[in-house]
């Protein structure tokens, strides 16, 4: 069993500077505060769709896209949210998209389970189980067909695993030895449904030996070290060792989706890992360290929500996209 | 000029497209094996000689690789993706339908994915699994071409135009019209040879082909159909019917313009399709025609279908099942007494 981080040290903190480490936490910050105003909209119904969020995996995201350079690019899931705002792409942008406006990243054709923005690195995200894992592949080939140091980092949950989609496509990445990143976000539950009811292996991580490619296992709730997984299996990568695949042990603190309340999540599971909240860890030791006091770190949470419910206004202003955007954008 | 058969000249469409720009690559099962087969039809025969790194043999994955392909098209190649049965589109389905097709438009208009898939079809000795026409279930797609050729000459120029678009394009080809050769041939092959241009030349794939003039009744066919539409007109010319044949050729979109003319000037209209009647290609076709031109209609117009069964094995099952020349005939005269 991989241990799991419940105290991030003064020590592992001091390898990285101050603005690196406070550019994590303010980022994972952004993540909630989003999650959580999104969350507020859609239950008070000004916010239309359905909703998927990722409050509790903040540390994935966050992890993950900082260890890959600007050009590099991501595939999500329809629990895209932190990985679009992990990788770089605006608030604004994403929240007209969510209210379904033509000024949003997809031009309110994308949604939330589509969002993205190819001149940030996202691809929108894809909706199905599993579909993203061949994209990626493919993704893959053309970097490495065209000589460019690119890589590819694929984010899927742990549902995905048991699709013929991952087989494939993490079996064609292998062969050609392409640059593919491939992430599991392990919250244990694909929907309603325990990884244990439908899954024999003790880990995901343990499919990879059947691939011939290289697996860790890691906290995914400890932003450093997915950080740091990322970034050695990054480099690997792009410079042509073929995939990794890391398996991220993470934890979803909110529903499904749309009104779950999660009933089916055990409280002593529950509790084990909302003590070990990826925001708290860091900012423990963040304050520790003397990086920040809690009072900054407030005030960081408070300026992020202000900010967002600034946009949320504007976002509200914008224009909906017309009969003429309806039927444009299907061929280029 | 050279006669070339399809299968040939689609070699030489991919060899020329792949000379002219190194985007464009091959990828599909059984292709690029010195001493293999080139594909199960020999199109990709031999190709691995000249572009060994732009012939991608994959693993029996169909989904896999018809994803790698949309993923490598959204990053600036230009795959040429074919199943060795269109059956196996099955298998792609939901990379082709929910992200090759959707890519552009989820992304309000800022993803292009110029990838070519390529897929025989048509009922040859195989049953039920290796004989399906694939047609039907990709035309109500927006986002991808649906296109066929039934011919060498448009068989070429259809896929270089197919390869230079910036979309989704998805090639029917039929198993008996190939002109495979060797370990690969078929029996029962409908001569589709063409001559062939020396010079570089471009077909587009959205556009019906009006084949035969005529002016009493119009026959709507494509693949294999197309050919025994002609054969059908030639019959129906001996005994006074002048029929006007179209090889549909493009089937997302429809060229309503080209079938348009020829229907308001006949006003009669037969449409023949291998497959299943119901929820065919020809569905779609009729509702267009009437929609649109349905005040120059003297007749109903009339289907030519394969019965509701899958495709069969025994060799007098399939002939029951495919339409014929016989049937075609048959149908054109009673659209004729009205």
């Amino acid at each position: 069993m991989t241990q799991l981080t419940t105290h991030i040290t003064v020590d592992r903190l001091n390898r990285y500077d101050a603005a690196f480490v406070m550019g994590l936490y303010e980022r994972m910050v952004l993540i909630r505060e989003f999650e959580e105003g999104v969350k507020f909209m859609f239950l008070e119904g000004t916010m239309p769709g359905t909703i998927h969020q990722c409050q509790g995996q903040e540390a994935t995201a966050v992890g993950v896209c900082s260890a890959l350079d600007d050009d590099d690019y991501i595939t999500s899931t329809f629990r895209g949210h932190g990985h679009a705002l992990a990788k770089g792409l605006g608030v604004q942008e994403m929240l007209n998209e969510l209210f379904g406006r033509s000024t949003g990243c997809c031009r309110g054709k994308g949604g939330s389970m589509h969002i993205g923005d190819m001149t940030k690195g996202m691809v929108p995200a894809i909706a199905i189980v599993g579909g993203s894992v061949p994209l990626a592949a493919g993704m893959a080939l053309a970097f490495k067909m065209q000589k460019t140091p690119q890589i590819v980092a694929c984010f899927f949950g742990d549902g995905a695993t048991s699709e013929g989609a991952f087989y494939e496509g993490v079996n064609l990445a292998a062969i050609w030895d392409l640059p593919a990143l491939f992430v599991c976000e392990n919250n244990l539950y694909g929907a309603s449904t325990h990884i244990d009811k439908v899954t024999r292996v003790e880990h995901v991580a343990d499919r990879a030996p059947a691939f011939g490619i290289q697996a860790q296992i890691v906290d995914g709730n400890d932003v450093l070290a997915v950080y740091e997984a990322a970034k050695r299996a990054a480099d690997e990568c792009r410079t042509g060792q073929g995939p990794v695949l890391l398996e991220l042990l993470t934890y979803r603190r909110t529903g499904h989706s749309r009104r779950d309340a999660c009933h089916y999540q055990p409280k002593g599971e529950r509790d084990m890992w909302l003590a070990r909240d990826p925001i708290e860890l860091l900012g423990r030791a963040i304050v520790e360290r003397g990086y920040a006091n809690i009072e900054q770190l407030e005030a960081i949470r408070s300026r992020t929500e202000t900010e967002f419910n600034e946009m949320v206004e504007i976002a509200k202003q914008q224009p909906p996209p017309t009969a003429q955007d309806l039927l444009e954008d299907v061929y280029a | 000029m050279k006669r070339l058969s399809i299968a040939e000249s689609i070699r030489q469409a991919i060899a020329e497209e792949m000379e002219r720009d190194e985007t464009v690559f091959c990828l599909g099962e059984d292709i690029a094996i010195p001493g293999g087969w080139g594909g199960a039809f020999t199109a990709t025969l031999g190709l691995e000689e000249k572009f060994s790194d732009r012939m991608l043999n994959t693993p029996i994955a169909e989904l896999g690789f018809f994803g790698a392909a949309v993923g490598a098209a959204m990053m600036g190649m230009r795959p040429i993706a074919d199943v060795q049965y269109g059956d196996f589109l099955f298998l792609a389905m939901d990379q082709i339908v929910n992200n090759a097709a959707k890519m552009r438009y989820m992304s309000g208009g800022t993803i292009r994915v110029p990838m070519v898939m390529r897929a025989p079809i048509g009922a040859t000795g195989r049953g039920s699994q290796h004989a399906q026409s694939m047609e039907r279930y990709f035309i109500g797609v927006p986002g991808i071409y649906v296109t066929t050729v039934s011919n060498a000459y448009d068989a070429k120029g259809v896929l270089k135009s197919a390869v230079r678009d910036d979309n989704p394009v998805l090639i029917f080809e039929h198993k008996l019209l190939y002109g495979s050769k060797g370990a690969r041939a078929e029996s029962g092959t409908i001569d589709a040879s063409s001559d062939i241009p020396d010079e570089d030349y471009l077909v587009p794939f959205n556009q019906a082909d009006v084949r035969r003039q005529g002016e009493h009744v119009t026959l709507l066919g494509w693949l294999l159909m197309h050919h025994f539409c002609m054969a059908a007109a030639d019959s129906l010319g001996d005994q006074g019917i002048d029929a006007e044949v179209i090889d549909v050729r493009s089937l997302a979109p429809i060229d309503y313009e080209t079938i348009g003319r020829s229907v308001q000037k006949t006003g009669r209209v037969v449409i023949v399709e291998e497959g299943p009647r119901t929820g065919g290609v020809s569905a779609e076709l009729a509702a267009g025609i009437m929609e649109r031109f349905g005040d120059s209609l003297m007749a109903p117009v009339m289907r030519v279908a394969s019965p509701d069964v899958p495709p069969p094995f025994a060799p007098d099952l399939e002939n029951l099942y495919r339409p014929d020349t016989a049937r075609i005939i048959a149908a054109t005269r009673h659209i004729m007494r009205n």
